[in-house]
């Protein structure tokens, strides 16, 4: 039954959403993490999204109707997490308790704008994946009252 | 005179699976919405239902193949076409996933699913009302 599948894809879908969220959280909760070295900064974190299966070209019939559920393994997932190579903000500040030799500062490469936005695009596809789920159970249960 | 499933229920039965068949193809396409590069894809509904009911009406004589090198004939291109979306404006990642019209199209499929399913149901209750001889 291919309606089955549609809850595995949008979970994936809402599992690889909540790792952005989660992502998001991490940068903004680290976003004046200052320090004193370069190495040593915290750097704003992105996951790196790819579809499950390879997109393929045609289906057969029989694989269209009578699929097994194994063999269409579809959906979203997270590949990577990569730290983003922005450079770093760096600020003059030689009176901070993490101010190095010369007096500046290193703070992480985040801007807390970009961050909002990203986790409000996060939220709405959650959602939007959540819908898809709601959506298909409600075909799913009508299919049980069959010949009822 | 007797009573074969597949003639009592015409073509709803493959309507409904394929209307299932093709909820997790744009549930596919929405999940992957932010995938970069991804590009979304969907059935011709009408063009496949039809090839089922050629098929099932007899309209196209299935050719039997008996050697792997014999020629398929017309009416065995089994092959399903997925097709491309044509995205109304272009993104920066390749993704031609449009949330919204694929949303819309989603939720259309559902309607069309239920309401596949109700003459479904409706044949059953048919038959049923037959053996019971109201």
């Amino acid at each position: 039954m291919a309606l089955v599948n549609v809850f595995n894809i949008s979970g994936s879908g809402m599992s690889a959403q909540s790792v952005r969220l989660n992502t998001v959280a991490s940068n903004i909760a680290n976003a004046e993490a200052a320090s004193s070295s370069i190495d040593q900064t915290y750097r704003a974190r992105y996951p790196v999204f790819t579809a499950i299966s390879p997109q393929q070209q045609h289906l057969s019939f029989n694989q269209l109707l009578h699929e097994p559920q194994q063999q269409s393994e579809k959906g979203v997932m997270v590949k990577a997490i990569v730290e983003s190579k922005a450079p770093l903000e760096r600020r003059y500040e030689p009176d901070h308790p993490m101010a190095n030799d010369e007096g500046y500062v290193f703070y992480p490469n985040i801007n807390v704008v970009e961050q909002m936005t990203d986790m409000i695009s996060a939220s709405r596809s959650f959602q939007t994946n959540v819908e898809i789920m709601n959506t298909a159970k409600t075909m799913l249960q009508k299919v049980l009252t069959l010949g009822q | 005179m007797a009573i074969g499933f597949d003639q009592a229920l015409g073509v709803h039965p493959q309507a409904l699976l394929l209307r299932g068949k093709r909820a997790e193809l744009l549930a596919d396409n929405l999940a992957n919405s932010d995938t970069p590069g991804f590009k979304a894809r969907d059935i011709d509904f009408k063009q496949v239902l039809n090839r089922v009911n050629e098929q099932q009406t007899g309209k196209k004589l299935p050719l039997q193949q008996t050697h792997q090198d014999h020629l398929a004939g017309l009416s065995q291109k089994q092959d399903v076409d997925l097709l491309y979306r044509i995205p109304i404006q272009p993104a920066i990642d390749g993704n031609t996933v449009d949330t919204q019209q694929e949303y819309a199209i989603y939720a259309r499929n559902a309607m069309d699913y239920q309401s596949s399913f109700e003459f479904l149901n409706s044949k059953f209750k048919g038959l049923i009302k037959v053996i019971k001889g109201q």
